[in-house]
């Protein structure tokens, strides 16, 4: 039998809910719009997400693992959009999970359940370069703004930070690949979407229009002192792209030029 | 702002390079009061990394580099020719703040040559982490280094301000030290550190019992030896961190490999390159003597008093002990894992766990992430052993460690990013 569900955690959830209500053998779980397999000639049915569905899932797992592996199990859940069969690896991880007598959480040998672990530590692991990565440019009305592309979806895990950090300021981290941001307005945040005709929009840089007086100085002075701090004897381009990839420069100010 | 404090920024980032130290680690402080800035504890955090490949973690800069002193390992030493700058109270507290904001930086890592004399230094420095404080209520990361011969009031001033504190040895043996840096002596370096430790230790103690005690130094104290400028060796560098690290308040070593920047003295070797490898190795070493329960005489002693720079300082502990190998991954406990060269403490932890569910093989422990292609000549697992340490020689294995082993795959053991 193959399920698909609409994306959403509670959506897998609730699969697992309706593979033990209907005695179902699951053998895989999609996104509706995800590509069924070639050759798959299993039945198909889609599984609509029902919240007390999912709830009652929900706390069955709360009796059967620890909270860190919950939190690992929803943080790797994000990781799934980039390779969907892992839709299908966390769907078996919870179902074990469910009918095992003992804790499966520690049995790194199976792997399934190493893959949950490494996937939640990638997602985990992006989010943190969030909170390395991000650049704030000030705009002219005093509002800081950052453009970020990271590979999963991660920003409400890394907002928190930013909100505790900057609590006396304005901000908005938009992500540009799925084109959502956060809005702290000095109280509180929102979750908000903006129109994407400016050019900041694309490039992700305030241009002198909208940018605070204050802001090209200070580009200039951080990228002063980033050139000014490296030892020239001591070069090590291979270093610098293993921890700080290239695929985070278009928005470091230091290093992307504009 | 202006240009004029572009360049000194310049000048005094460039001065400050030198001192390896970046990590913002140590502390957890949640923003106060609406104000600006938290500190996140852990490792810190590594806001971007320059063309040397090192972390930036903090604005790290000295507040001036006009120096009475004339240390011949330094580039700001007095009798350099070079430009020299100050940067004022206001431009640095602007600087902190303003990267801080853009989140450049966890916060300030501030250094000085000694001006005046070290108390006029240490003043001036305390100045701007109060002001950081009291008048912009910043809650982000200080650094502050313990100039050598300040009072020990104005030491206890800056640790209210800091949450970490650095007193640099430069030097091991005090021999070299008065060789090459005749104005300083070890007396004034060990006497902030001491004072330093004591006083951190009090606060925690002072801190259980009684409410409203302000920190001070959270993050503890953090020291830096030059490599390769004197004739040390690691012996004499090991032995001395091994015993910095017994104070509590130490939390880290760093190492420096000696840049050569004042060719021209000849009490000074000639190097080309910077000693990269021994750097590295030194740090392995101190990371085992940390995590991984080795002691100093054991990675080094003085019948090997340096290091082998050919191969980590683990395999070479493994390979002067064959006698202890091969160890049974299915059975042996967690502090032996971690004694084996391609298990580290991630994977350690993985087998203590997996194992209790089914006896596990080479695949499995591929998947959990053990470097096989080192860890194979020092245990069994559930197949049959294959040949091991005991059988081969040491040499061989030794030989067949250092084989390059593909291009993009890491060969040694994954200790996290150094500085
Ligand atoms: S005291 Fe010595 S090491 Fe420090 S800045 Fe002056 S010359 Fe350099």
């Amino acid at each position: 039998m193959l399920y698909t569900f609409d994306g959403t955690f509670d959506g897998l959830l609730s699969c697992v809910f309706d593979a033990f209500a209907r005695k179902e053998d699951v053998t895989e779980v999609l996104r509706t719009w995800d590509e069924i397999p070639l050759f798959c000639l299993d039945a198909m049915r889609h599984v609509d997400t029902e919240l007390a569905h999912a709830r009652r899932v929900w706390l069955k797992l709360e009796k059967c693992m620890s909270r860190t592996v919950l939190n690992s199990l929803v943080k790797s859940f994000l990781y799934a959009p980039v390779e969907v069969s892992f839709y299908s690896t966390l769907f078996r991880f919870i179902c074990r999970a469910m009918v095992s007598e003992i804790r499966i959480e520690g049995d790194f040998g199976d792997a399934d359940v190493l893959a949950v672990l490494n996937n939640s530590r990638k997602v985990s692991y992006e989010a943190s370069r969030m909170r390395q990565f991000v650049r704030f440019q000030k705009a002219v009305n005093g509002t800081y703004f950052a453009m970020i592309e990271p590979l999963y979806d991660v920003l409400p895990l890394a907002i928190g930070h930013f909100v505790d950090r900057f609590a006396d300021s304005r901000f908005i981290i938009y992500d540009r690949i799925r084109d959502y941001g956060f809005f702290y307005d000095g109280k509180e945040s929102h979750r908000i979407v903006l129109s994407s005709d400016a050019p900041h929009m694309v490039t992700g840089n305030l241009d002198e229009t909208i940018a605070d007086a204050d802001e090209a100085m200070f580009k200039k002075l951080w990228r002063t002192y980033f050139n000014a701090t490296a030892i020239p004897e001591r070069t090590n381009p291979r270093k610098q792209r293993q921890d700080m990839p290239h695929r985070f420069w278009k928005y470091l100010t230091e290093v992307n030029g504009v | 702002m202006t240009e004029s404090t572009l360049n000194k920024l310049k000048i005094l980032a460039e001065a400050a390079r030198y001192d390896v130290s970046c990590s913002s680690s140590g502390t957890v402080r949640n923003n106060k009061d609406k104000g600006i800035g938290n500190t996140v504890g852990g490792i810190g955090v590594c806001h971007s990394f320059a063309a040397d490949g090192r972390c930036i973690s903090l604005l790290k800069v000295m507040m001036s580099n006009v120096c009475l002193y004339d240390c011949a390992y330094c580039i700001s030493r007095r009798s350099n020719d070079i430009p020299r700058a100050t940067l004022t109270v206001k431009e640095l507290v602007n600087l902190t703040i303003e990267f801080y904001r853009r989140n450049y930086i966890e916060g300030l890592f501030l250094s000085s040559a000694i001006v005046k004399n070290p108390d006029f230094t240490m003043e001036c420095m305390v100045q701007v982490a109060k002001e950081l404080r009291e008048v912009h209520r910043f809650n982000g990361y200080i650094h502050l280094k313990g100039i050598p011969g300040a009072s020990l009031e104005l030491i206890n001033l800056a640790g209210r301000y800091a949450d970490r504190m650095s007193v640099n040895v430069e030097i091991p043996k005090q021999k070299s030290l008065q060789y090459l840096a005749p104005e300083k002596n070890h007396k004034n370096i060990y006497e902030p550190m001491k004072y330093i430790n004591t006083a951190v230790l009090e606060n925690r103690e002072d801190r259980r019992s009684l409410l409203h005690v302000p920190r001070f130094i959270p993050a503890g104290q953090s020291t830096q030896m030059i490599v390769g400028a004197s004739d040390d060796t690691d012996h004499d560098i090991l032995t001395l961190s091994s015993s910095l690290y017994r104070a509590k308040s130490m939390r880290r070593v760093y190492y420096s490999g000696y840049v050569s920047v004042n060719t021209y003295d000849s009490r000074l070797p000639a190097l080309k390159q910077p000693p990269l490898v021994r750097e590295n190795r030194l740090y392995q070493a101190d990371w085992l003597m940390r995590f991984y329960q080795f002691r100093a005489d054991e990675l080094v002693d003085p019948k090997n008093p340096n290091l082998d720079l050919d191969v980590d300082p683990k395999i070479g502990w493994a390979l002067r002990h064959p006698e202890f190998f091969p160890i049974d991954v299915n059975k042996a406990p967690y502090e032996m894992l971690l004694r084996v060269p391609g298990i580290g403490v991630k994977s350690a932890n993985l087998i203590v766990n997996a194992r209790r569910y089914r006896a596990l093989g080479s695949d499995h422990l591929k998947k959990i992430g053990v470097v096989l292609k080192r860890a194979q000549y020092f245990i069994v697992c559930r197949e049959l052993p294959s040949a091991v340490i005991g059988d081969l020689s040491p040499e061989y294995v030794k030989l067949r460690l250092m084989l390059p082993s593909g291009p993009s795959r890491r060969t040694v053991d994954r200790y996290p990013s150094l500085f």
